[in-house]
């Protein structure tokens, strides 16, 4: 099977509506069929990633401990926004800590997240083969 | 006549939320559910446009909500944080409510 | 579908997972492994732990691939494997091990 770079863009907050959900269940499907698959979080998918999610008061499941999984299918580039997390109010570090293993450098742990501008977004877009945007 | 105004869109997808704000008397109360909870967090570009609408109008946000995306604790000073239950007294509370979807 | 263990009856999808991931209890295990002629044996039960470990803190089923890579890197390369995982479950780890740990499915199982 032939490896593409896969672009998910996730752009809606999570709970709302199902696409934060049904993206990050494309993201595993593909990951599992070893594609180099890279997230980026742009607008309200930043919210997507906040740390301290409780669904409990609104009867969903809470499906962001699914983030911190990633790094386990070498998903380890999750571009975020940072003009979107700005407009929004937030910080990195309203953010979850996400990271992965380098198995190049000894299983070292390495954060996932990758804050870029919009320039370097689109830069970074400009370079993938395949992008689903959710 | 007071009207309570509920939105459930985010300000930064969707134009409802300013479409509420710009439709809503002085007197209203105006809830925020769902998406449009993200409105009602301190220091975002929106924020501006919630304090305004603050001069003349109650405004609320529905806590669970609030709290399954990750933002509780991060409203804005004079917003009131409601349960289920005081989702219900502000549609009992008010003669007409009005569904910004 | 259903399964009776200690005189409850416990509902089970079309393709015997549990409907309801709360009704699972290691007397469940062991019965949806007899249903399919499997004895679960304690090597069998470190994979079903293992599992359910990572369910509790995931929220999710792992692919086979990163199963068998972070068996081995808890219990040690001789397990993490897949003719290792593959001879406890020969209906394939992903499938079979999450069904009995009362997991659901794997996403992008196949």
């Amino acid at each position: 099977m032939s490896t593409k770079n896969f672009l998910f863009v996730n752009r809606k907050a999570p709970y709302g509506t199902v696409y934060a959900l049904e993206s990050l269940e494309v993201v595993l499907i593909s990951a599992a069929f070893e594609q180099n698959v890279s997230l980026a979080f742009i607008d309200d998918g930043v919210y997507q990633i906040t740390k301290g999610q409780n669904s409990k008061g609104i009867g969903m499941k809470n499906f962001s401990p699914t983030y911190r999984a990633l790094g386990d299918y070498d998903i380890t580039k999750l571009y975020v926004s940072t003009e979107s997390l700005a407009e929004r109010g937030l910080t990195v570090d309203d953010l979850m800590e996400l990271t992965y293993e380098d198995a190049d450098d000894d299983y070292a742990e390495k954060p996932s997240i990758i804050l870029v501008n919009r320039e370097e977004m689109a830069a970074m877009m400009a370079e993938q083969e395949v992008i689903l945007s959710f | 006549m007071a009207m309570l105004h509920i939105v459930n869109k985010s300000p930064f997808e969707r134009v409802a939320f300013d479409s509420c704000l710009a439709h809503a008397s002085a007197g209203d109360a105006i809830l925020m559910i769902e998406d449009a909870v993200v409105g009602a967090v301190a220091g975002s570009s929106f924020s501006g446009k919630v304090k305004a609408a603050m001069a003349d109008k109650s405004v609320y946000v529905l806590g669970p909500d609030l709290a399954a995306r990750g933002l509780e604790g991060k409203a804005m000073e004079g917003v009131t944080i409601v349960d289920y239950a005081g989702f219900v007294d502000l549609t009992a509370n008010n003669d007409t409510t009005q569904s910004w979807l | 579908m259903a399964l009776e263990v200690g005189g409850k009856s416990i509902a089970l999808d079309e393709e015997g997972y549990l409907e309801n991931l709360s009704d699972w209890t290691p007397e469940v295990a062991e019965a949806l492994a007899n249903a399919e002629d499997v004895t679960l044996t304690s090597e069998h039960w470190e994979i079903l732990n293992f599992l359910r470990e990572y369910y509790e803190e995931y929220q999710i089923a792992p692919a086979v691939r990163v199963l068998t890579k972070a068996v081995g890197k808890r219990l040690g390369a001789d397990k993490g494997n897949s003719k290792y995982l593959y001879s406890l479950f020969p209906y394939g780890p992903g499938k079979q091990a999450c069904k009995y740990a009362g997991l659901p499915k794997p996403t992008g199982c196949v």
